[in-house]
């Protein structure tokens, strides 16, 4: 009787830690990063500053040859796609892309939507479209009706990046962007481009992992 | 238990050599040089290897268990033998046996085990679905909870009662000591659980996201993940095919003398209907799912519109498997409620030709339907009104199954046992499943329903509410004769009123969730619609919590208590319970002979039946 | 005990007054505000098509739930009586014939009203493929659909093949849906118009449905395609023709940068490029 206890009692724990096993490898995910505020003037702003990398590298993940998105803070790439940003806010974006040219499947997605004045700029220069084949990736939030694209480097620059982190020396377009967000909430960004190489039409791997290039913005 | 016995062709063996024939079959696949492999290079993701890995290792496997020890002698020039049935010890159950009993045992804790990590991811899903936004998992595994739920329970479920129960008790009602292929029963099982294990690698290799319907062209994007999805999937198919094959064998072959297919039980006709289907219908998918590998790995295009396949075709051929499968997984439990009702009601099964025209009728007609999961897809239109009126024929056959079973219960003294309360949920919870499919079946309210909450409380009820309340009730039924020792009736009713009542408050409000608009397999609902999932998944958290009775009852009664069974604690008249319990090794003492009644009850002339004392009647053939 | 016509006759008894109680609630309280509603002549017959299959289905499902109910308390064992058999009655030839023609022209009559509605509603808002075989006469407003990972654009051909990314629909017209994808299955459900019609790459699927009032609408994807699909739902508008042509042109005007970069309007689209190497 006590030895029967025992191996059961010994079974349920086991089982018990193997469900939590379970669990926890299922409920990990990339740590949310807040964007810090900062009050400029009337209106309140914040900066979001992110960079896409052609592989993300083994130090900041195990699958070494995906593409990712980096969010920086305090001058750190970190691999995280669930940003924080406040309600009722400009949020100035900047993006530095050290990837290449893929092509949209849609052209219509070159032409910015949901930023303010219609328009972005690529180094500096403004406009409100690209050419649907030098796209290299999009920043989206459908649900936001915000959508940019990002124009990739040519495949012929010097120095281009191998794996992240990618030094500002290397070859990049920056992009920048406003949108204002609206009232509280919790949505979803992508990327449009099929740029997950070595997938079948591009869309799976890290186009469909959160944290790459898919993750979330809660406002707050 | 000394070290030698530990060594030998057992399941430890073939766990290690499994491991040892996946790492030989990963280097192996990596040794391959193809121009499309080069694609894949910069990702690190590697198909073929993947798939050149699990089925080395299933080689592996099977190889430790020792299904290749026959083969092999008989090219060496053995001559064929039927191989002993092990007869005693424990390690029986943890290795290849011949004994159709210890494979139907086998089938029942490894089917067990397999089902309890389903109904795990359901609790996970439906604690997600508390919130109408993101709760607790990551977008992707959210839809790798999703699709390991449905993949694991409908792959684990079409086996659930043909494996432990039919596996056990057909031989017996028949009035055979095994089966046709007792070395291919075991290899069914043992299939089975490699497959499950496979399955479960699908979370090292990023999960996958398409539910258990795995459409192409998703199905082609997706990472390594897909791959288990697929080498599941057809080692299943295998299994199934193989066991209604042997089924088949068991029951046109070996029946006992006298017994002619009108005196057969109704359990039995329920597992030959389905054995034909399976038989049929698991090669599609086999094929099917070898299609969309070779997409996968050899970059072919069947799937492929832009180089000249079509995902229709995916979904045409998925479909032609899914419909029959789906029958596979409804008729074992018709089988057994019509067996259980005239031991509960005393009466014999009322109708019991009709009863088995409606199994035949289901049998033929479910190949006929499955342009149904196609209504909205754009196929021609002239095949709707077709497929329409082929699916709502197809409840006429159903219907037949109910009037008997209604009519099993006419001025009956009916018994409220644990098994028979089973019994009587099932006609409840199939009923509801069956209209809502005629729902379904009518092409304009599907507009609306298809893809939808409804329809997944359709199959919900029909599957759950069906098959798995059937198959609780043959547990509660048979389990005291397969081991021996008695269930606690008082924990046994707690669990199906607790279960009853837990499973309709989470999917009866799911039928009317589905109407108002929300999708299947989403992560994020309306707003208004939050109050409705919490009250369903709450209902879900204490159907789980049922299960929980279910293991305490089994592992107390079975393990603890230990009460010794009755041979016959039902009062039923048929083969098996005549029997001692547990069964002994070699079932019958000498073969019986089968009287012309399968359910001499009501104060007939008895039939046949194992009684010493009294030799048949009339036997349809003579005797030895 | 009670004989067997008594039982018979109770069981039918119950089974009128039970259907005599539903079926006016069904036909007054529950059908008429059966989803989807009524914003659209095809929503509209659809819930007219849910009601019918109610009022079919009542009489057989209370004549079983009382049957069950029924057989219950009426044909229960005694506690503690020991095994005594019921009767030996193995069928009823008559029982076995009733059932069997009252549901086969159950079924029938079912399958032909169903039949009837999808044709007279030019298929019902279901998607019918490139070629539906009932189509709707006079003009029709055709509007492409574009299903995409994961987000659903909109194309209006006879704009001039503008693409945009909200539905905004003309109130009082036909409308065809054409419904198509660029990569995986989709499906586009329009929950209070009554429509849905699954996305395919390279398949051009239609679906009719006229619209009425000014109004709102749900969009939803429903069809898993894969990480996104339960985010990709939207809020399509029906406003009226003057507001839509205004809308329209300033659709056309917005997004004229990028009219030169789209492909020519076409039934279904094989983008480039469909495989993405390095």
């Amino acid at each position: 009787m006590g030895t029967k206890l025992a191996v059961v009692i010994a079974g349920v724990l086991a089982v018990a830690v193997l469900i939590g096993f379970y669990i926890g490898l299922l409920a990990g995910g990339p740590t949310p990063y807040r964007v810090p505020t900062a009050s400029a003037g009337g209106a309140r702003s914040v900066d979001l500053t992110l960079e896409t990398v052609a592989a993300v590298g083994s130090k900041l993940s195990p699958n070494k040859n995906w593409v990712s998105y980096l969010v920086r803070e305090h001058g750190v790439w970190h691999r995280s796609t669930v940003w924080t940003l406040p309600a009722n806010t400009l949020v100035h974006v900047t993006v530095y892309n050290f990837d290449g040219k893929s092509g949209l499947r849609n052209p219509f997605l070159a032409q910015a939507r949901g930023v303010v004045g219609g328009s972005f700029a690529i180094n500096g220069k403004a406009t409100s479209s690209i050419n649907p084949d030098d796209a290299s990736h999009t920043f989206a939030i459908p649900s936001l009706g915000v959508i940019v694209p990002i124009r990739g480097v040519d495949d012929n620059a010097p120095q281009q990046c191998d794996y992240a982190p990618c030094p500002m020396s290397n070859a990049h377009e920056t992009i920048t962007f406003t949108f204002r967000t609206g009232k509280a909430g919790h949505y979803r960004w992508q990327c449009f481009v099929p740029c997950a190489a070595g997938f079948v039409y591009g869309f799976g791997g890290p186009m469909q992992t959160v944290g790459y290039m898919d993750g979330y913005v809660n406002v707050v | 238990m000394k070290l030698r016995r530990l060594i030998g062709f057992n399941l430890l063996t073939a766990v290690v050599l499994g491991i040892v024939g996946f790492y030989v079959g990963w280097r192996l696949g990596h040794l391959v040089k193809a121009p499309s492999l080069d694609y894949f290079g910069d990702t690190g993701q590697n198909d073929i290897a993947l798939f050149v890995a699990y089925f080395t290792g299933v080689i592996g496997f099977l190889v430790g268990l020792g299904f290749a020890n026959y083969p092999i002698q008989r090219i060496l020039g053995k001559p064929p033998s039927l191989r002993e049935k092990e007869t005693e010890g424990i390690g029986r159950y943890f290795g290849l046996c011949t004994d159709h009993k210890v494979v139907g045992i086998q089938y029942l804790i490894g089917i067990g085990a397999f089902i309890f990590i389903g109904g795990l991811n359901a609790m996970l899903i439906r604690f997600e679905l508390l919130r109408p936004t993101h709760l607790a998992w990551n977008g992707n595994n959210y839809l790798t909870l999703v699709s390991i739920h449905g993949t694991m329970m409908m792959g684990m479920m079409t086996s659930g009662i043909l494996g432990p129960f039919a596996n056990y008790f057909v031989p017996l009602m028949i009035g055979a000591r095994r089966m046709a292929f007792p070395r291919i029963e075991a290899l069914t099982f043992w299939l089975l659980m490699a497959a499950g294990a496979i399955l479960m690698t699908a979370l090292a290799f990023g999960g996958f996201p398409t539910g258990w319907t795995g459409y192409a062209p998703l199905s082609e994007q997706s990472n390594m993940g897909m791959d288990a999805y697929i080498a599941f999937f057809a080692l299943v198919g295998v299994s199934m095919a193989l066991l209604g094959l042997n089924m088949l064998a068991t029951v046109i072959t070996m029946r006992a003398p006298g017994l002619s297919w009108g005196r057969l039980p109704i359990f039995v006709w329920g597992t030959v209907t389905t054995s034909v289907l399976m038989l049929l219908a698991a090669p599609v998918l086999i094929s099917t799912l070898f299609m969309l590998a070779l997409d996968r790995t050899a970059q072919t295009s069947f799937f492929n519109v832009q180089a000249g396949g079509s995902p229709y075709l995916y979904e045409n051929l998925f479909w032609m498997f899914g419909h029959p499968e789906v029958y596979v997984l409804a008729l074992p439990g018709m089988g057994i409620v019509l067996e259980l009702l005239p031991v509960f009601a005393r009466k014999p099964l009322w109708g019991y030709r009709l009863a088995v025209t409606g199994m035949v009728g289901i049998m033929l007609l479910s190949f006929l339907v499955w342009q149904h999961h196609l209504f909205v897809s754009g196929i021609n239109g002239d095949l709707r009104p077709f497929y329409m009126l082929s699916t709502e024929l197809i409840s006429l056959p159903t219907g037949f199954i109910f009037v008997c079973a209604l009519g099993t219960l006419w001025a009956g003294r009916i018994r409220l046992t644990v098994p028979m309360l089973f019994a009587l949920a099932w006609i409840f919870n199939f009923l509801v499943g069956g209209l809502s499919g005629v729902f379904l079946s009518d092409v304009p309210s599907d507009v609306t329903t298809h893809g939808s909450f409804f329809s997944m409380a359709h199959f919900h009820y029909t599957i759950m509410g069906g098959l798995i309340f059937a198959f609780f009730g043959a547990v509660y039924f048979w389990l005291p004769k397969m081991t021996g020792f008695e269930l606690n009736e008082r924990l046994g009713k707690v669990h199906f009123w607790v279960m009853f009542i837990a499973f309709n408050s989470t999917f009866g409000p799911l039928l009317v969730i589905g109407f108002l608009g929300m999708p299947r397999r989403v992560v994020t609902y309306a707003g208004y619609l939050q109050g409705a999932n919490d009250w369903v998944s709450v209902s879900a958290f204490v159907l789980g919590a049922s299960m929980l009775v279910f293991l305490a009852n089994l592992i107390w009664s079975q393990v603890f208590v230990r009460t010794p069974a009755a041979s016959n604690p039902w009062g039923s008249k048929s083969i098996e319970f005549q029997l001692p319990s547990p069964v002994p090794v070699h079932d019958f003492d000498r073969i019986p002979t089968f009287g012309p009644d399968p359910y001499p009850y009501g104060g007939v002339e008895e039939g046949g039946g194992y009684d010493g004392r009294r030799p048949a009647i009339s036997p349809a053939r003579p005797t030895a | 005990m009670w004989s067997s016509r008594s039982h018979g006759h109770r069981i039918a008894a119950l089974t009128v007054i039970g259907t005599a109680i539903v079926l006016p609630l069904v036909v007054f309280v529950l059908g008429p505000n059966m989803p989807p509603g009524k914003g659209t002549p095809v929503a509209s017959s659809q819930v007219t098509d849910n009601t019918v299959l109610l009022v079919v289905m009542t009489p057989f499902t209370v004549f079983i739930l009382v049957y069950l109910a029924y057989a219950l308390v009426a044909f229960r064992a005694a506690k503690g009586e020991g095994l005594i058999d019921g009767p030996p009655t193995r069928g009823h030839f008559k029982a076995q014939v009733a059932w069997l023609a009252t549901t086969t022209a159950a079924v029938l009559f079912l399958a032909i009203f169903g039949t009837a509605e999808l044709l007279a509603d030019n298929g019902a808002g279901g998607g019918g493929g490139p070629n539906p075989v009932a189509k709707p006469s006079g003009a029709v407003l055709p509007v492409q659909v574009i299903g995409q990972q994961w987000e659903f654009t909109y194309r209006y051909p006879t704009y001039g093949g503008v693409e945009t990314a909200s539905l905004v629909l003309p109130a009082g017209r036909e409308i065809a849906f054409h419904v198509t994808s660029l990569d995986a299955v989709h499906s586009f459900w329009a929950y209070e118009l009554g429509v849905k019609a699954d996305a395919n790459p390279g398949v051009d699927n239609v679906a009719y449905v006229r619209t009425k009032k000014p109004s709102t609408f749900q969009i939803r994807c429903a069809e898993l395609c894969g990480l996104w699909h339960g985010y990709m739902s939207d809020t399509g508008r029906v406003v009226s023709p003057a507001a839509f042509s205004t809308w329209i042109a300033a659709r056309r005007r917005q997004f004229a940068p990028i009219m030169k970069y789209l492909p020519k309007y076409a039934s279904s689209y094989a983008p480039d490029p469909s495989y993405r190497a390095g």
